[in-house]
């Protein structure tokens, strides 16, 4: 008897694979055609308008005669895009910024390279300190007034300022809500409560209008400030309660065990609790920071140009009316790019840090 | 050396909880002082006075869609009552589209086709991860302001409109008689529900089983069909006509409500198609071959087992979507549709400057409905956990 036949030729190789997956029964033989039909419906208009029918070159709106997109539109207006109404001449500082934040985030993403914890607190804690000078000035740097921040740029520091300072208080107000003091538990709850109950735009509405009232005559926050404050503070609510998930995770022996090796409260959170519980919750704080770097384009309702707010200034302009397909596309996927990116590196890290315990 | 008494005091875990929230409670106190000083002060230097007595005012602006009788003489309330029914009709018909097309793409995800699959997990990705005020300026001002004018609407089945001016439907028309029909239509739900506990009951008595759902589907849309022709088809529709430059008659939906609840219900399915997905996901494997292994047909292991189970893990996230689908619908004010946020806490704000009363109105709704939805979801996670092994 013959023990090396061959399986028949329909169940494997490629043909194999589109009877399994495609054609395995007579409804999903419908289903395949009807998907195919959706594709093809939505693929190949949507390829010619975005490459082979757009104008790519050129300087005005007079160069787009194809019926495709026109991108010169974008080209045109690059400048306002990634940097706002940032001057000219200190264009450079912003660029310095994109370069660091660049070469780390790189740096981060390269496996097995030594030194990655030392990058990781560089970008957290000195590089935000470096952009505070660079982008507003001091030191010697002429001074940028925050209004003529925009773009990418600003869309860009908003996330940035909101990461960085609400992780720290998000794990504050996780450690308060879970504490033992019935004070200090209390307080937090309602603070998350209160925060994580309203929506982004209210909390916005609150810093334009409510903060300028309850600071002293005199004492004015600038605009951008004010909605740094609430973004931060909306968005430690949220992380509070991921963070919050992973300390419940964290099985009674792991405090009872520090308890018992004397340590103090800060102590055992600092080294052991928090160690172990922030590793858990890594995820599902990338998706925090997805969220967030989506509502910052919220910021436009309270008069702020940012990314997609710019997209709409630019869209306005008498020259470049009726391009608004453009201009969303392209914001579109800047967007998508980030976040997806952020969401695929989430997922990777999940496997790396699964340790299986 | 025995400790003194006083560190034995200043080391005593009580006596330190006590100091520590001590202070923090004196923090928190001082700090609202603060502001509330503050905040006097400087509405004393603005001429406003504190308090509720504007909500009784003449609004003197009028709103561009209103649920309820509104005009610029009614009051600051009223426009209160407006922006929150406008809000809540944006969030119910956004929740009933989210739901069906959500559980559409989680099921298509996870369907043993390859190209659906892919088809479903594309959508997904491509939504979830784009902001969505950005998808909800696209569709208003890229696609809804862009389509033809009335003269050139599309069309369909010569009944429904769709141009510039917004989304023209049939108005249904309720004349005497149609009374009897919407009786008889209730009527037999609750005849169809007591159908369904006797068959539960008699098929754990005897074992015998009913078709109930085909049974009392026929009963409701048959007694249904019945009635509307036994009183002579009382219900007729007021197609809107072009009249003009613009449809006349129908029910009109403006192009900001059409564009709001359009995005925020694919944003939002996007988000419970994963929940779905993660709810199906987790029945476990042994479930669905025991299920087939007793001899349950395809159908029933779905109905009896699979869904049952899953649906426990689907809707506290669930309930949680819903709730972000509200909150989000507050970006109405971007476009100008008049919700909570925009009449309220735009409109009326700016006129009034009452901020501190106004915001806290807008937010204490928001509030409400967020608490509201927890307790629910407390009590409904309580009740299932029993039968939990």
């Amino acid at each position: 008897m013959n023990k090396n036949i061959t399986p028949p030729v329909i169940e494997i190789g490629v043909i194999g694979w589109l009877r399994k997956n495609l054609f395995s029964t007579w409804y999903n033989t419908i289903l395949t055609l009807i998907g195919l039909y959706f594709i093809y419906l939505i693929i190949p208009p949507l390829l010619s308008w975005i490459f082979f029918d757009a104008t790519f070159s050129g300087t005005n709106r007079e160069d787009c005669t194809s019926s495709g997109a026109c991108w010169v539109f974008i080209k045109q207006n690059i400048k306002l895009i990634i940097y706002g109404l940032y001057p000219s001449d200190e264009l450079w500082r912003v660029n310095i910024a994109y370069f660091l934040l660049t070469v780390s985030i790189i740096y981060l993403l390269i496996p097995n390279l030594k030194y990655k914890g030392f990058v990781g607190i560089f970008l957290l804690i000195i590089f935000p300190i470096i952009c505070v000078f660079l982008f507003s000035g001091g030191l010697g740097l002429e001074n940028v007034e925050t209004r003529l921040w925009g773009g990418l740029f600003l869309t860009l520091v908003i996330a940035g300022v909101g990461i960085v300072l609400s992780l720290p208080i998000g794990i504050m107000l996780a450690l308060g809500r879970r504490s033992k003091l019935p004070v200090v538990s209390l307080l937090s709850t309602i603070f998350i409560e209160i925060w994580r109950g309203v929506p982004l735009i209210t909390v916005l509405f609150m810093a334009s209008n409510m903060f300028p009232l309850f600071m002293p005559e005199g004492v004015n926050f600038d605009k951008l400030i004010r909605a740094l404050i609430g973004v931060m503070f909306f968005s430690a609510a949220y992380l509070a309660e991921v963070v919050r998930g992973g300390l419940q995770a964290m099985p009674k022996g792991q405090y009872e065990a520090s308890q018992a090796a004397g340590l103090t409260y800060w102590k055992m959170m600092a080294l052991i609790i928090l160690p172990q519980s922030l590793k858990i919750v890594i995820p599902a704080i990338i998706g925090s920071f997805i969220a967030l770097f989506k509502d910052t384009t919220l910021v436009l309702i309270i008069g702020l140009f940012d990314f997609l707010g710019i997209i709409q200034f630019v869209g306005t302009n008498p020259d470049w009316l009726g391009f608004s397909h453009e201009g969303y596309v392209f914001a579109a996927t800047i967007f998508w790019v980030f976040c997806f990116g952020m969401s695929r590196y989430s997922q990777r890290l999940e496997k790396k840090l699964d340790t299986g315990n | 050396m025995r400790p003194s008494k006083f560190s034995n005091f200043i080391f005593n875990r009580n006596v330190q909880g006590t100091f520590y929230q001590a202070i923090t409670l004196s923090i928190v106190i001082l700090g609202v002082y603060y502001i509330v000083q503050n905040t006097a002060e400087n509405m004393m230097a603005r001429g406003l006075a504190s308090g509720f007595h504007f909500l009784g005012v003449e609004s003197q602006f009028d709103i561009g869609m209103t649920l309820i009788e509104y005009s610029p003489t009614s009051t600051y309330f009223d426009a209160f009552i407006v922006g929150l029914l406008n809000t809540l009709l944006v969030a119910g018909i956004g929740i009933f589209f989210a739901t069906i097309v959500g559980f559409a793409f989680g099921i298509m995800r996870l369907s043993s086709n390859w190209l659906i699959a892919k088809i479903a997990e594309t959508y997904i990705e491509v939504i979830r991860n784009i902001p969505l005020l950005l998808q909800i300026f696209f569709w208003y001002f890229a696609v809804l302001r862009a389509l033809p004018k009335p003269k050139q609407s599309i069309e369909f089945m010569d009944s429904i409109f769709l141009n510039n001016r917004g989304l023209f439907l049939p108005d249904p028309n309720f004349s005497e008689g149609s009374s009897v029909i919407f009786y008889l239509f209730w009527i037999t739900i609750v005849i169809s529900i007591f159908i369904f506990i006797w068959s539960k009951r008699r098929q754990n008595r005897t074992g015998i089983t009913f078709p109930a759902f085909y049974f009392s589907a026929a009963l409701i849309v048959g007694v249904f069909f019945a009635s509307l022709a036994a009183t002579g088809f009382p219900v007729s529709f007021e197609i809107p006509e072009l009249k003009g430059f613009n449809f006349k008659g129908g029910m009109k939906l403006i192009p900001e409500l059409v564009a709001l609840t359009f995005a925020l219900s694919m944003y939002t399915a996007a988000f419970i198609a994963e929940v779905v997905r993660a709810g199906i996901m987790a029945v476990s494997k042994g479930q669905t071959e025991a299920a087939r292994s007793v001899g349950l047909k395809e159908g029933l292991v779905l109905r009896l087992i699979i869904i049952p189970q899953a649906l426990r893990v689907i809707v506290p996230p669930l309930t949680n979507q819903y709730l972000n689908l509200t909150k989000n619908s507050s970006l109405a004010a971007a476009i100008a549709y008049p919700d909570l946020v925009l009449v309220f806490a735009g409109t009326a704000l700016m006129q009034t400057g009452q901020a501190i009363e106004i915001i806290g109105m807008v937010m204490g709704v928001y509030l409400f409905l967020s608490l509201f939805t927890s307790i629910i979801m407390n009590l409904f996670n309580r009740s299932m956990r029993v039968g939990e092994r």
